[in-house]
């Protein structure tokens, strides 16, 4: 309820963001979130909510090249950036070489978390095209698969490393 | 699984109108059709416009161009019915997997279906849709018989099509139905295709739609929108039962766009967009009247369950038998065995934590005849909780459509529809749709628990190793597989419901995780107290083959026990049976010399659950459960005081990441003669008492209260007695 009090005294703003290579101008309320912009305001409901406090990574989306957890960043800091979501990943109807893994290790059971697996794993194969076992675990331990797929995920990103994923686009 | 509402007749007469022609198979209970009323009716005078009764569990439908639609009350919550369930129909039907479509969870268009849970899905469902597709299949047989004058005996049936081998004439059965609607009802007695002769189901077929779930196409409950759409936020009390005493909501007013509702202790704010409603909630001025009366803590909770007995069981006590069982003279044969170890063993409370919280979308529409609300939600039930929407804002079921869209799990903590009764009434308050989701934060205040409870577990060996005596208290946690699977002459098995300071329901195995944790530590505790191995000494206990073969096959493919553990590790075993699923779980844990923390290296399982329709989708489930049951064992649990839960949130409430899960092996235990049953549940049972054998081998500390080392162990205390 304080933030509340906060945030009246702060204003609207339009910014500027590119998302999956489309620019976008947006009228954004001091409070509302990278995530809440993306799903409320651009209809990108790919990207999902889990815990609100980026514990959980369902709304992980590439911020420049890095993996954000979008619930934690406030949309008026995001002015400028550039946003890859899980709907950029495609092109020209091909899945991203860690989607196509995903499907092929058939890495999860609900799905919710997958698109934030996703996301994360893009940003960890490009930071690392090669990693072990240990080094996917300890990249993605800030999203969490409640149904306890892990083990598939684990394998899904060593496949599409194998592909050769760290150097697909975006 | 007979409905009771016979009213829906109309809507799904103009359901039927818009499939159009073609065959139209109805799965109807024996004793309805035994009703001379129905069988007029389904025998039709007017095969051109049939009626649906009320009693039918499942129905399916072939149109002109040979397109197969499966209709199904049960939901896909990412345990893979979707595709397990089609793969039966494709097999019976002969035809591929991709012709199917299913439609699910849609209280207008699917039969009535007491809910998804129980591991129901593959033995009832699967079993009733494979009889519905067996008959279609007979009919279109029949049909193809009829036009070409021969007997029906020679003709054979492969994708899609009906053929006669010795004319090598063939049509689809799209061509048989010819524009022409034709009903059939199914005959119980309809010969299945015996797993041997299975090509479709048996197989590992990728899950259905799945390419949508990894593009982010999928849409959720909570990743829908209708155009008009307002956004909820509801006011939570500070504490559990306070009660509102005061509500200044003129501030929240004041906010453009913004509505108020309140209807006693209900209040809910609707906004154009979201952060309108998140301002509007946060500027509700509101004071509260805590409950009254005592209010036990997460510290005391043991004590309370133990003391405070309910008159019967409630929410989370399904799935067992609330009268005691007795055999032999236990009390006798406890004092008169060689020897005997008494223990306690408790559970906390846990929450399901599914990464999609609760969420709904209400909508009205006004129609002839009056209104009609459509609620999409996420839920277990979908017809419980349309009659539960209905009630709240006064309308009659039939005009109420609940829609489940696959959706982001559950583990048995969606059979209420919360959110679909606040958007509801928030919607028929505005005059608008409204779109509700839960907040993290909500979802673990507002949500229901797996119950808490203590197990007292009393039991006597004799000389040679054999279980002689058994007793058995289950306080609150349930009854769900609270009878031993060994063979012991005198027992006394008894659940104690008590009353619940929190409120507690269903849980991915119900109880029997918790009955497991206690019957299963305390066994290996006997077989250490006898000095046999915890693996021989089960199955000089068990004899049950098809649990003693799981027992075995885990055992092998661990190698157990094994010589060469590292300082540090120890290794556990524990089986069971539920649900029709056999399961033996061994485990091997290291803990940390200076933390203490435990972590689980490797588990083996091996499970039996029948005919296996799905091998992949099953290993799947099966090590799915298992770390799952990690977060249960080690460290997941509700601390709450004053009626407050204090970690309402994943900073503060843990659960299993991938620096948690073990390397897992499963073996899948096929039975092609036994029928196909569920495997949701069955799987997590035996890992955490497994773990607390381990936990012992590696430090000699016996852990009995789950979880078990939420802040590691505290090795120190290890010449102590080891119950924290």
């Amino acid at each position: 309820m304080l933030a509340v009090a906060h945030h009246r005294k702060r204003r609207r703003m339009r910014i500027d963001i590119e998302v999956n290579g489309s620019r976008h101008s947006v009228d954004v309320d001091p409070s509302q979130t990278l995530l809440e912009v993306l799903r409320d305001e651009l209809g990108l409901t790919g990207t999902k909510y889990g815990c609100g406090e980026g514990r959980c990574g369902a709304c992980t989306v590439l911020m420049g090249s890095h993996a954000v957890a979008s619930c934690t960043i406030p949309a008026q800091s995001a002015a400028g950036a550039k946003i890859i979501t899980i709907e950029g990943l495609e092109h020209d109807g091909h899945l991203h070489p860690v989607q196509q893994a995903f499907l092929d290790e058939q890495a999860f059971q609900c799905a919710y978390c997958t698109p934030g697996m996703v996301m994360a794993s893009v940003a960890l194969l490009r930071a690392n095209p090669q990693p072990s076992a240990e080094e996917i675990a300890r990249g993605l331990e800030t999203n969490v698969c409640r149904c306890g797929t892990y083990p598939r995920i684990v394998a899904a990103v060593r496949r599409a490393a194998a592909a050769g994923g760290g150097e697909a686009r975006p | 699984m007979i409905s009771r509402d016979r009213s829906e007749g109309a809507s799904r007469r103009e359901f039927l109108k818009m499939l159009g022609g073609g065959l139209l198979v109805l799965l109807v209970t024996r004793d309805a059709l035994a009703a001379p009323a129905l069988g007029a009716r389904l025998t039709g005078a007017d095969p051109a416009a049939p009626q649906i009764p009320g009693d039918v569990s499942a129905w399916l439908h072939i149109d002109a161009s040979g397109a197969v639609t499966v209709f199904t009350g049960k939901v896909e919550f990412g345990q893979g019915i979707r595709t397990s369930l089609a793969q039966e129909v494709a097999e019976e039907l002969r035809v591929p997997l991709s012709a199917i479509r299913l439609v699910m969870g849609d209280t207008m268009l699917t039969p009535f279906d007491m809910g998804t849970f129980g591991s129901r899905s593959t033995p009832q469902m699967g079993t009733q849709l494979r009889k519905v597709a067996a008959t279609a299949r007979e009919r279109l047989v029949a049909l193809a018989a009829e036009r070409w004058h021969v007997s029906p005996n020679g003709l054979t049936t492969a994708d899609g099509r009906v053929s006669d081998p010795h004319t090598h004439r063939s049509l689809r059965y799209g061509e048989l139905t010819a524009g022409r609607t034709i009903t059939a009802t199914v005959n119980d007695d309809v010969a299945l295709t015996p797993k041997a002769h299975w090509t479709v189901a048996g197989t590992s077929a990728p899950r259905v739609g799945a390419r949508d779930l990894v593009t982010g196409r999928h849409a959720y409950t909570s990743d829908m929108r209708v155009p008009g759409m307002h956004y909820a936020k509801i006011l939570r009390a500070p504490s559990i039962g306070a009660t509102l005493a005061s509500l200044d909501a003129s501030a929240a007013q004041a906010i453009p766009g913004v509505a108020v509702t309140r209807d006693g202790d209900f209040v809910g704010v609707t906004a154009p967009s979201a952060p309108a409603a998140a301002k509007a909630l946060g500027a509700l001025r509101a004071t509260w009247t805590p409950a009254s009366g005592a209010a036990p803590s997460s510290r005391d909770i043991s004590d309370y369950l133990r003391h405070t007995p309910a008159q019967e069981a409630g929410p989370g006590h399904e799935g067992g038998p609330t009268e005691p069982f007795e055999r032999g003279d236990a009390t006798a044969a406890l004092t008169s065995a060689p020897h005997r170890l008494t223990q306690s063993y408790t559970v906390a409370y846990i929450a399901h934590v599914p990464l999609e919280p609760r969420a709904a979308l209400a909508r009205f529409t006004h129609e002839a005849g009056g209104d009609r609300l459509t609620v999409w939600t996420g839920t277990q039930r979908p017809f419980a909780v349309r009659d539960q929407v209905a009630q709240a804002v006064g309308m009659p079921n039939d005009h109420v459509r609940v829609i489940v869209p696959d959706t982001g799990s559950g583990y048995g903590g969606k059979h209420t529809g919360e959110a679909a009764v606040e958007a509801a009434r928030l919607a028929q308050k505005i005059g608008r749709p409204v779109k509700l989701v839960w907040t993290r934060e909500e979802e673990f205040r507002w949500a229901y628990f797996r119950p808490a409870g203590v197990i007292d577990v009393d039991a006597g060996v004799d000389a040679n190793g054999i279980i002689t005596a058994w007793t058995f208290d289950n306080y609150n946690s349930g009854p769900a597989a609270i009878r031993p699977p060994y063979t012991i002459a005198n027992q006394r098995v008894t659940f104690h419901p008590s009353v619940s300071p929190l409120r507690q329901g269903s849980y991915r195995a119900l109880a029997a995780t918790a009955n497991h944790f206690a019957r299963e530590s305390h066994v290996s505790e006997l077989a250490h107290m006898v000095d046999i191995d915890p693996v021989a000494f089960r199955l000089k206990n068990i004899d049950d083959q098809r649990l003693r073969d799981v027992v075995q096959k885990a055992a092998d493919q661990f190698g157990w026990p094994g010589t060469n553990h590292q300082a540090g590790h120890g290794v556990g075993v524990a089986c069971g049976f539920e649900k029709g699923g056999y399961v033996a779980t061994c485990a091997e844990v290291s803990v940390d010399h200076g933390s203490g923390e435990v972590h689980v290296v490797r588990a083996v399982t091996a499970f039996d659950c029948g005919a296996i329709v799905n091998p992949d989708g099953l290993r799947n489930q099966i090590s799915g459960a298992l770390v799952q049951g990690i977060g249960g064992a080690l460290f997941e649990a509700i601390e709450f005081d004053h009626g407050v839960i204090r970690n309402a949130h994943l900073a503060q409430y843990r659960v299993p990441r991938f620096s948690d899960a073990p390397a897992i092996d499963v073996v899948l235990v096929d039975r092609p003669d036994e029928p196909s049953m569920g495997a949701g549940e069955a799987p997590i049972m035996a890992l955490a008492p497994a773990v607390a054998a381990a936990i012992f081998e590696a430090t000699g500390i016996r852990l009995r209260a789950l979880p078990m080392a939420p802040a590691g162990i505290k090795l120190a205390a290890a010449s102590g007695a080891g119950s924290r």
